[in-house]
């Protein structure tokens, strides 16, 4: 009565080979990572050393080490999200929390998206139009970073909105009914409870920021400088850049060099990425409901 | 059967300067959007009783109570006519704080719903949002969460961890916590809706029981679906059927001689 039946035995085949189908695209993502990476270990670790971090390049960038360059990413992305991580919080609050269900909203959030999908090399004649020309910074950090943080807005709204949301509606009921305002509520109730999406959203943006070229190479990074820049009004070497120049612009490179620039921008995001997720997961063991 | 819904309750008692009733609404209409949710709502809700809606689903008794506190009004497509007087002042006057009606006014769900934070820090909570600067001294804190969870019954089993995450609780005391914190703000009227629905069999006959102690202090209206905890634990029922109140009378009248043939039939099972 309870034996396999022909049909049984096929559709089970079936689905196994669905299954394997499955498990084989999965593993086909995960190589490119580590062809990525096993390749630039095995043809940039050997220039990897704390002496390449820290010194400058010489040469004419076909030795020494890339410490403008590191030192100069560093600025663009803190600079970027000093100003558009008070920005997206600000206005995803709003949308979230304040902004009904109008064309208002609906409006601003057709914008966001589509922000979203501009190409970078657009954000950069953008950032030279307005930050460069119209306000007079000059190729200057600032500019750079303005663009870049012009870029990374729609993310930040996008993940601080998506953990707003998160928050379950019963808590600000709960809220609302005891008198508290809006503002109190978010204060007190929604923000604690929102902090660690927040935070995660943020990280990862910052490893996206770190490897843009494009938006800066206009703006204010510069092909190579030998002094560190004084004040967000002077350029900067960047990572990303001083990568495509040793790879492409300077004659003469040793093969190991751009590898190991390459490591280390890699590196950094991983780095980020890593506390970013260590970091969600430690919040989210602290909040239970 | 005549449609005027039967109303024995308004001519005993006389008045002795206090109010007598704590609720007394006035031809209330409300509309979600164009569908119309209350037709001609006339309640008077005696002070200090426990008062429990009872009705159908759909009947429109959750609305009621959702406007008595006006957070009806949220949802933005909701449309009201006629007056509900509170104590004597219609809380639909545009020169009426909502603040201060949710401050008077408490509600308590369905679902219990504390707030991700500490036990202290949910008892405190209305507390503090209605002092300036969010902080009174400790002593003073203390003292009024000592009074409110003894009050909610509570106090014994979590004075000792005081600290502990609300959401660890069990529901029966997640419900009582949320009872608990609407009272350090002192309000007058305490609206529940199916406050035990959540509930296993104990905690509901616990939350009752603590219901039961409050009247008096509070003026209790609730919502139920559960016809035998409206007929064990409240003084004067409604039936509501379709938008309208079809009778309001004492809780034992009501379910021993009802006077509507909808209340029979839907007391006995009929529908509903």
């Amino acid at each position: 009565m309870f034996e396999e039946s022909a049909l049984n035995a096929r559709n089970k085949k079936i689905q196994l080979l669905w299954r394997t189908l499955f498990l084989v695209m999965t593993l086909l993502l995960i190589l490119p990572v580590l062809v990525i990476l096993g390749t630039l270990i095995a043809k940039g670790g050997s220039v990897i050393s704390m002496e390449f971090l820290f010194t400058y390049p010489t040469d004419g960038m076909t030795a020494g080490g890339i410490f403008p360059a590191l030192f100069g990413t560093v600025w663009l992305v803190s600079l970027a999200l000093l100003i558009s991580v008070p920005l997206g919080v600000a206005a995803a609050i709003y949308l979230s929390e304040y902004a009904g269900e109008n064309w208002f909203s609906r409006l601003i959030n057709l914008a966001i998206i589509n922000l979203a999908g501009v190409p970078s090399i657009v954000h950069a004649l953008f950032g030279v139009g307005a930050f460069v020309v119209f306000f007079g910074f000059g190729t200057s950090i600032l500019a750079a970073s303005l663009t870049l943080a012009i870029m990374t807005l729609p993310v930040v709204i996008v993940a601080t909105k998506e953990s707003l949301d998160a928050v379950p509606l019963a808590f600000r009921e709960a809220c609302w009914n005891m008198g508290a305002t809006r503002w109190q509520t978010i204060r007190k109730v929604v923000l604690p409870n929102a902090i660690s999406g927040i935070l995660t959203g943020v990280i990862l943006e910052v490893s996206r920021t770190t490897g843009e070229t494009a938006p800066i190479m206009f703006t204010g990074a510069a092909f190579f400088l030998p002094f560190l820049p004084e004040s967000v009004f002077d350029q900067t070497m960047a990572m990303s850049l001083h990568l495509f120049v040793v790879a492409t612009q300077v004659p003469g490179v040793p093969d190991a060099l751009p590898y190991g620039v390459a490591l280390v921008l890699v590196s950094m995001v991983l780095i980020m990425n890593s506390i970013s997720i260590g970091f969600r997961v430690y919040l989210r063991g602290q909040k239970k409901w | 059967m005549s449609d005027k819904p039967v109303n024995t309750n308004t001519s005993e008692a006389p008045e002795n300067g206090e109010h007598q009733f704590a609720i007394d609404t006035q031809n209330l209409d409300l509309w979600y959007g164009t569908f119309q949710a209350l037709f001609d709502v006339n309640l008077k809700i005696r002070q200090g009783m426990i008062t429990s809606m009872i009705g159908p689903s759909g009947c429109g008794k959750s609305t009621y109570l959702r406007s008595v506190n006006r957070i009806n009004e949220r949802l933005g497509y909701v449309r009201i006519n006629g007056n509900i007087n509170v104590f004597g002042n219609n809380i639909y006057d545009p020169a009426v704080e909502l603040v201060q009606i949710r401050k008077e006014i408490g509600m308590v769900f369905q679902r219990p719903n504390p707030l991700p934070a500490s036990i202290r820090d949910n008892v405190l909570f209305g507390h503090r949002i209605h002092n300036k600067h969010m902080k009174t001294n400790k002593a003073e804190e203390e003292e009024i969460v000592e009074n409110a969870l003894r009050t909610v019954l509570l106090w014994d089993k979590v004075k000792d961890n005081l600290n502990r995450k609300a959401t660890q609780l069990s529901l029966e005391e997640q419900q009582k916590l949320c009872i608990a914190r609407l009272l350090p703000v002192k309000p007058k009227i305490l609206l529940m809706d199916e406050p035990c629905s959540a509930l296993d069999p104990k905690g509901t006959a616990a939350v009752e029981e603590l219901i039961w102690e409050l009247r008096g202090e509070y003026t209790i209206l609730i919502v139920t679906h559960n016809m035998a905890q409206a007929r064990r634990a409240s003084e004067e029922c409604i039936f509501m059927l379709m938008g309208k109140v079809m009778e309001h009378t004492a809780t034992e009248d009501l379910f021993v001689t009802p006077a509507k043939k909808e209340t029979a039939d839907y007391i006995e099972g009929r529908f509903g």
